[in-house]
């Protein structure tokens, strides 16, 4: 603002078309927040064009009229960082759900305005420092015992640091002073960040540690690393939102932010209700207790909804800053792209492929670049990693949004909608899927499943591969025309797909697989292959291959919790039975 | 009210209106033609110069010289208990020549989202007696169910059948049914009516018709005036109520036209890039609110053009919608009624209302075993066609007989037919019997032993 002039904070309406309103007569800056009309809906400034401010308005806008006035808040779209996020139900622009029920009761009106963070409810703080310590942007000074998890207390991003004045243990609101700095800072618990620029890192540090999930298909054969990015593109009903939802309630990330992004009101009431029923695997708490959820479903404002993925991915790169890992589910990216180009043409902007901005592409990147490993300004090394669900039309994955997301992230994860017609679940294509984390993660299987697990990998899809290429003969020819050889690698693919693949995400044993009893069960594939190919060699038909009865035990291992002596006993009887086969 | 003379444009549906006072977004207009007809339109965009505003019934006779009068709300929708009963016409007024309604209340037809936070999960098992539905694709109550069809098969029938027979086992609560045609012919519409007297049905119903010569843009309101009516009746009123719309192909084909006559940047196929978010603002009108008595279920109905599934409306239908029921057309050719593929098919909610407590403890098991045998044979039909039953093993010539038997006796049965959900699942136990036992991979063998019908016998005998 040049000297002498004078900030005109407030304009006035001067036209209206959906959810974007131009106003005159105000001074404003890109992506500042504004109130809109007599009813003080939020908005935010998405262009400026002389004398003509365009905002899009995150509120229903009937009944607005030209003439009513607008002010600029002069702040940026930002969220409210602090004790009080876990647990959490937003909105795409952090209100908080609950709150919102009691102010305005169980149909979402407009016009009412909630803060992100309870600024009454007392934290018990614990410094971490002491007078007289020298802290910089981004230390840790103190933490909060927020659920099961410590929520850390960290000196401001953008803070300039210095020594310590007076630090003080107790009872605080996030508004209350916690820490004073020599130069006169005030520190409170209450951090407020843009969630448009991503927080600052010392270092961003290559993956080299798996996200383990305990779904068999994505572990075994297509693991996403901790920091990692993955997208999940399918047709509807192919099974994106369970796989979501699987991920969401097994990866060993502590602290989990999903949103639900223009998506069924009815599924994220069931994520509302089956999360704190849940426990985490690792702690036996509430998995709610590590949770972050945001919930802008698809008949909500589409304004919010193009901001709740920022407002999500900066509340998880807050908690990395912390030293956690954590992972971002967004169901889904596609409801997004489409947000951006609904507001798009209501800008009158030249359109892009199928309608979507020419800045699509960029905004996409923009959002999975801000996964990662990383260290914190803070020297905690913490990571980010973002699963985005993508829905093509027409299950159709030459479209621009699939193909913008495909070519940023590492894995890949294709529904079929054919497979989910056959209950195959998780009906992920194990041919069409691929990580590209393979390589950095070998050395950590080497270690901790076993140094037998990549060779054992790369034989199932072998096999699997094999089985692709001679399922097109049988098409044509039947499988009896197959020689003996090849009649048992139909079999063992079948293995590998009902056995290994086929996960039941609604059994309450098999929901989640640890990587030790995956490597288990593929041994035991494995073996029954090698003793299969020796009992082939040594004279034995297909038919009594197949026949052995031992094998169809073997799908049972997945429903016991403590399998191991279960199948000691069918691999025991496998190889009597193989036995049997030599001695007649 | 003031009347404004100031028309400077008129373009498909829409009429252009210049200097006029501040013009509320969404507002309700009055257009006064010269003979004094009253047409109502909505204002789609304002501004100090001009107010674009699209008009709900045709443009006929609308001109420079007729006269605009801004009402100063949104569009409203008066409700009453005595609307239970009544045919109105697509734009909410009495046409069954009745009079008009006692209104209790008005209320915005957009309807405001039910807050995620106060909805509760939908988990009661809704018995249509139509085994492909409950077997395999069950209804719950606050579900939103599609039926996807096209041009020339049954549908409309499957939706009566469902509407005659729905009810929630061991509770005495009836349905009220709120029915909305968009743009169906008059032969059609009787149809239904007819189906509602004979049944008894139209005494606990709300029905709007907005019939294939009625002015298309008022296709846009009718959907939202009976889901109005709907919510009014089930969170006010307390009745769980049914909403059938249909067709919704009709509706999309107008919000189309609409998005044409402004000339707006069209999406896939030129359907307006918003039709996501608008198809939302209908079909996520269903659920059950915590505390609240009533519910909303919804079976829209939609023809796909080409019977193509990744057309832009189905396509985007099944983006927001908690499954699909696919109407086939080869089954239809077959002779089987209800045609319905089960292998497209899906209810996204299934699983919250069956099991144990709900349906039976076997319900998942067999529906997936159904599902997966029943997918095996159809895929060696294609085989069949090229090599020959003979070639095939053993096992495959078992799963395709299955496939047959599946379809005549799972799938096929009467339009008055109303199967239980005990009859269902136990048809389908007698079905997987006719597979060696060792096949049945996804049933435990505790629940085979408990339902097979090879140890019931022997439980009994």
């Amino acid at each position: 603002m040049e000297k002498g002039k004078e900030n005109r904070t407030q304009g006035v309406l001067k036209r209206i078309s959906g959810p974007v309103v131009t106003a005159v007569g105000l001074d404003a800056h890109m992506y500042d927040v504004v109130k809109v009309g007599n009813e003080e809906l939020m908005g935010e400034v998405i262009k400026i064009q002389g004398e003509n401010v365009i905002i899009q308005v995150y509120e229903d806008t009937a009944g607005i009229r030209p003439g009513e006035p607008v002010s600029n808040t002069g702040l940026s779209l930002a969220v409210e960082l602090g004790p009080g996020l876990l647990t959490s139900i937003y909105d795409g622009i952090q209100r908080p759900l609950e709150v919102l029920m009691d102010k305005m009761g169980n149909f979402i009106e407009r016009g009412v305005s909630a803060p992100g963070l309870s600024h009454e409810k007392k934290w018990e703080f614990v410094p971490t420092v002491k007078a007289g310590d020298e802290v910089k942007a981004g230390d840790i000074i103190g933490t909060v015992q927020e659920t099961n998890i410590v929520h850390k207390i960290m000196v401001p991003p953008r803070s300039k640091g210095g020594k310590v004045k007076k630090i003080t243990a107790g009872s605080f609101t996030v508004d209350e002073t916690v820490c004073t700095l020599e130069d006169g800072t005030e520190i409170t618990m209450l951090q407020r960040w843009p969630v448009r620029v991503p927080r600052p890192v010392k270092e961003k540090l290559n993956p080299d540690v798996p996200l383990i999930t305990g779904q068999r298909i994505l572990d075994g054969l297509f693991p996403i690393a901790k920091g990692g990015t993955a997208a999940i593109p399918g047709p509807f009903g192919s099974g994106k939102t369970v796989t979501q939802q699987q991920l969401a309630k097994w990866s060993d990330a502590e602290i989990v932010v999903y949103i639900g992004c223009g998506e069924r009101g009815n599924e994220m009431t069931e994520v509302l209700t089956e999360f704190p029923e849940l426990e985490d695997p690792k702690t036996g708490k509430p998995l709610m207790e590590r949770t972050v959820l945001i919930a802008n479903t698809s008949n909500m404002p589409v304004a919010a909804r193009e901001a709740s993925v920022y407002t999500g991915i900066t509340i998880a790169e807050y908690f990395r800053d912390m030293g956690y890992d954590v992972s971002l589910m967004a169901d889904s990216t596609s409801r997004w792209a489409e947000a951006m180009r609904e507001i798009s043409s209501r800008l009158e902007e030249m359109p892009g492929e199928e309608g979507y901005p020419a800045y699509l592409s960029a905004r996409l990147s923009e959002f999975y670049e801000r996964a990662g490993r990383v260290i914190a300004l803070n020297g905690e090394g913490g990571s980010v990693s973002v699963i985005g669900a993508v829905s093509p039309p027409g299950g159709d994955f030459s479209e621009p949004v699939t193909q913008n997301t495909l070519r940023i992230v590492k894995v890949f994860w294709a529904l079929d909608a054919k497979l989910s017609q056959r209950r195959h679940f998780p009906a992920i294509n194990w041919l069409n899927s691929y990580s590209l984390y393979l390589d950095a993660l070998n050395e950590w299987y080497d270690k901790e499943v076993s140094p037998e697990w990549n060779p054992l990998r790369a034989w199932a899809m072998g096999v699997l591969q094999k089985e692709a290429e001679l399922q097109e003969i049988v098409q044509l020819v039947g499988s009896d025309a197959l020689p003996d050889e090849e009649q048992i690698t139909i079999e063992v693919a079948r293995m590998i797909r009902e056995i290994f693949l086929q996960q039941n995400a609604y059994d309450a044993v098999d929901t989640f697989c640890p990587m030790s009893k995956q490597y288990h069960m593929m041994k035991a594939i494995k073996r029954y292959a090698d003793l299969a190919r020796a009992a082939q060699a040594g004279g034995a038909t297909p038919a009594q291959v197949i026949g052995v009865k031992s094998k169809n035990e073997l799908p049972q291992i997945k429903f016991i919790k403590d399998y191991e002596p279960e199948l000691e006993k069918i691999m025991k009887q496998m190889e009597a039975e193989f036995d049997a086969m030599r001695t007649v | 009210m003031k009347e404004y003379r100031t028309v400077t444009q008129i373009a498909g549906p829409l009429v252009f209106v210049e200097k006029t006072e501040p013009v509320g977004y969404s507002e309700l207009v009055n257009i006064v033609t010269a003979d004094g007809t009253v047409k109502r339109g909505q204002v789609l965009d304002t501004s100090d110069e001009i107010v674009v505003v699209q008009v709900f019934e045709t443009t006929a006779g609308i001109g420079r010289d007729s006269g605009i009068r801004f009402t100063g709300e949104t569009i409203k929708m008066p409700v009453g208990r005595d609307m239970l009963g009544r045919i109105l016409s697509g734009g909410g007024k009495p046409i069954d020549g009745g009079p008009e309604i006692v209104p209790e209340k008005r209320l915005e037809i957009t309807g405001a989202a039910i807050n995620p936070y106060a909805r509760s999960s939908p988990e009661d098992f809704i018995q249509t007696g139509i085994s492909t539905i409950d077997g395999t694709n069950t209804l719950v109550r606050g579900q939103k169910l599609p039926i996807f069809s096209a041009s020339g098969l049954p549908h409309n029938d499957v939706a009566l059948q469902i509407a005659r027979q729905a009810k929630v086992p061991g509770s005495t609560e009836e349905f009220a049914v709120v029915f909305a045609a968009m743009g169906i012919t008059r032969e059609e519409a009787n149809y239904f009516m007819a189906d509602f007297e004979k049944t008894g049905a139209l005494e606990r119903s709300v029905v709007f018709l907005n019939l294939a010569d009625d002015p298309a843009v008022e296709r846009t309101i009718t959907p939202r005036l009976a889901l109005t009516t709907a919510e009014y009746l089930a969170f006010d009123l307390g009745y769980h109520v049914l909403v059938i719309l249909t067709d919704m192909t009709n509706y999309c084909e107008a919000l189309r036209q609409i998005g044409a006559a402004r000339e707006e940047v069209p999406g896939r196929r030129g359907y307006p890039g918003y039709m996501y978010t608008d198809l939302a603002s209908i079909y996520e009108r269903a659920g059950i609110i915590k505390g609240v008595k009533g519910s909303v279920t919804q079976i829209p109905i939609l023809t796909m053009p080409g019977d193509d599934i990744t057309h832009p409306i189905p396509d985007l239908t099944g983006y927001i919608t908690e499954g699909q029921i696919v109407v086939n057309r080869e089954l239809h050719r077959k002779g089987i009624y209800p045609p319905i593929n089960v292998l497209p098919s899906l209810s996204r909610l299934m699983n919250l209302g069956i099991g144990k407590g709900h349906t039976r403890e076997d319900h998942k098991k067999v529906s997936d075993q159904l599902y997966a045998a029943y997918a095996e044979g159809n895929d060696l039909r294609g085989l069949v066609a090229i090599v020959g039953k003979d070639a095939l093993s053993e096992r495959d010539r078992m799963f395709l007989e299955f496939a047959d038997l599946f379809e005549d006796r799972f799938v096929r049965q009467g339009l008055y037919e109303d199967r239980s959900i005990e009859e269902t699942l136990d048809l389908g136990w007698e079905l997987l019997a006719t597979l060696p036992e060792e096949q049945l991979v996804r049933i435990d063998r505790e629940l085979i032993q408990k339902y097979h019908p090879k140890y019931r016998k022997k439980a009994q005998g």
